[in-house]
């Protein structure tokens, strides 16, 4: 396998990242401190330091970034185009909706409600963003642009209507900042453990699908003769994309970029077959953003931005540099 | 012997109907060639024989199977279409590539079996690609793409091998080479080959070629019957003189 060597390299990276994200923080912390409270014989500031924020938050981070980067491979694979992701495709856009739609609901269960809600929504927008670029049979990547900005303009008017229309939501403004923002906030460990298990899901079935999406990068017609069933397929694709999207903003919001970068930059070193990438770009994703986060926890410390900002004054440019090279090789 | 059989076939796009009553029969050791003026239904017919459309009325049979209850797995291994139009903006590598022809034989998780290994190499070496093996399709030629397409459908094993045409944007040489590849897979491999060709005097060179105009199929013969002069002014137009040399049909702008 081409990536082979790649992945090994970013497997080790990942805990090197998590480790770098649980000391460094407003206050600094020793691995010894670390592993005293992992062990349960330090001090109790210093545990729930550990135990319940820095902990529960890096591995969100890192669950966030894989998904976001497994989504992207998927979308990207989906549209053929290297210009998709969550983000872009407004599947984001929805999981926020139906994050921020349950919040104001006010329920009890919002902890485990957020993540369903934050699910339906992506895969309600995953499918539309589809169903409106395929208008006219032909996908082309400016159409799943504009049906993406189509469909984030519509579920940012609904997520302000709600935050206007719900008394609710204005005494949870901060968790509705965050998700509008791009925050990482974990409210309870359980939140995390299931957001892993819905990522897990998301990750086996993208490698599940690995193969029959490479079949779609030739188009859905060649996809169709060389042996998958291209409705499923899609079906099957837009799935596995909102259930990763959907886990991505219940616990950290609109993240942008990082499903667009990470595959982009990888597929030139892994090579271009959707199983390797998806895995590669799940590693790649999750140390990026525990990075990421970290850079926004200690910037303005101890006042914390929210990850969605450093994705996005990253990200962007880094996506334009991508962009430009892109061209220039296309006129060289 | 493999037989792809259309009867009765109608077919088309919503309420336009493009295929009006097709009767073909095509079997292994001939080189088809399938030729048509523009809009006469060519590649609708290759839509509906490879099961990529549903037939109106009529049907099409593989072995006496309609291919309409058949899978797209189970066509995938039967039938092999080399499409029109071949690109991606991904890095895929030529092996890459020629490997997804086996993707219907591939189980849950994909592994790729001895067999799918050994279908893949003798692809590549079949169209004389190891030494492009590990380049990307975007770094090769016109000639090479379009070998590397073969190569895929050639791994797939399948006893019908469709071809859209398969010529386009290729110069001469390496137009009678795609042919004499396929014409080969046909005459002593055998396989059943269709091919959809714009040139008539590449057509000239197919064992039979059958006429297609305006949904209907109105000639079906050796070269020199199928493309007699007056069959081919009434369908292509007049301006056209067909002539003989050396055995050959050879169609001219008159």
């Amino acid at each position: 396998m081409r990536g082979a060597p790649t992945i090994a390299i970013l497997v080790a990276l990942l805990p090197l990242s998590v480790g770098a994200g649980i000391l460094v923080g407003a206050v600094p912390l020793s691995p010894g401190d670390v592993l005293a409270a992992l062990v349960g014989t330090a001090d109790p500031s210093t545990t729930v330091i550990i135990r319940e924020l820095r902990l529960p938050r890096v591995l969100a981070a890192a669950l966030v970034g894989g998904a976001l980067g497994v989504a992207g491979t998927l979308l990207q694979g989906l549209f053929r185009n290297p210009l998709a992701d969550p983000y872009v495709t407004g599947t984001s856009a929805g999981a926020a909706l139906g994050a921020v739609g349950v919040i104001a609901l006010g329920s009890d269960l919002a902890a485990t409600l957020v993540p369903l809600a934050a699910f339906a929504g992506a895969l309600a927008s995953a499918l539309g963003v589809w169903q409106l670029a395929r208008l006219g049979g032909r996908t082309t990547i400016l159409t799943v642009l504009l049906a993406g900005i189509v469909l984030t303009s519509f579920a940012s008017a609904l997520v302000t209507l709600l935050l206007f229309a719900s008394d609710r939501l204005a005494l949870r403004l901060r968790a509705v900042l965050d998700i509008l923002t791009g925050g990482v906030a974990v409210r309870a460990t359980s939140e995390v453990a299931l957001a892993g298990l819905i990522v897990a899901c998301g990750v086996g079935l993208a490698i599940v699908l690995g193969r029959r999406i490479d079949a779609f990068a030739f188009g859905e017609e060649t996809a169709a003769t060389l042996g998958v069933d291209p409705e499923r397929t899609t079906i099957a694709v837009i799935g596995a994309a909102a259930l990763l999207t959907g886990a991505a903003v219940a616990l950290a919001g609109l993240v942008g970029f990082v499903g667009l970068v990470v595959p982009h930059a990888l597929r030139p070193i892994v090579g271009a077959t959707h199983r390797t990438l998806a895995v590669a770009s799940f590693f790649a994703g999750a140390s990026a953003l525990v990075l990421a986060d970290l850079g926004a926890r200690t910037a303005f410390a101890p006042a914390e931005l929210p990850v969605g900002v450093v994705t996005g004054l990253l990200g962007a440019p880094f996506f334009l540099f991508l962009l430009v090279r892109a061209r220039r090789r296309e006129v060289a | 012997m493999t037989a792809l059989v259309a009867r009765a076939l109608e077919a088309g796009y919503g309420t336009r109907a493009v295929l009006r009553g097709i009767d073909l029969e095509l079997n292994p050791g001939r080189l088809v060639a399938l030729v048509g003026p523009n809009g006469s239904g060519k590649s609708t017919l290759l839509r509906a024989l490879s099961g990529l459309i549903r037939p109106t009325a009529g049907a099409v049979t593989l072995d006496g199977v309609d291919v309409a209850t058949l899978s797209r797995a189970t066509l995938a291994s039967r039938i092999a279409v080399v499409p029109q139009s071949f690109d991606t903006l991904f890095p895929f590598t030529v092996r890459e590539i020629v490997g997804l022809g086996r993707t219907a034989r591939l189980g849950l998780f994909g592994r790729p079996s001895p067999a799918d290994a050994l279908a893949v190499a003798r692809a590549i070496l079949d169209q004389d690609l190891a030494a492009l093996a590990d380049r990307r399709l975007d770094a090769l030629s016109g000639g090479e793409r379009q070998r590397v397409v073969l190569a895929m459908a050639m791994a797939q094993d399948a006893a019908v091998l469709l071809l859209d045409e398969p010529t386009a944007h290729l110069d001469p040489a390496h137009q009678s080479g795609i042919l004499r590849t396929v014409g080969g897979l046909a005459r002593t491999g055998g396989v059943v080959a269709l091919a959809v060709l714009h040139d008539l005097n590449l057509a000239a060179l197919a064992d039979r070629v059958v006429v297609l105009d305006r949904g209907k199929i109105v000639g079906d013969g050796a070269p020199a019957a199928a493309l007699a002069a007056d069959v081919v002014t009434r369908v292509f137009g007049p301006g056209l003189a067909v002539a003989q040399v050396s055995g050959r049909t050879v169609v001219l702008p008159g």
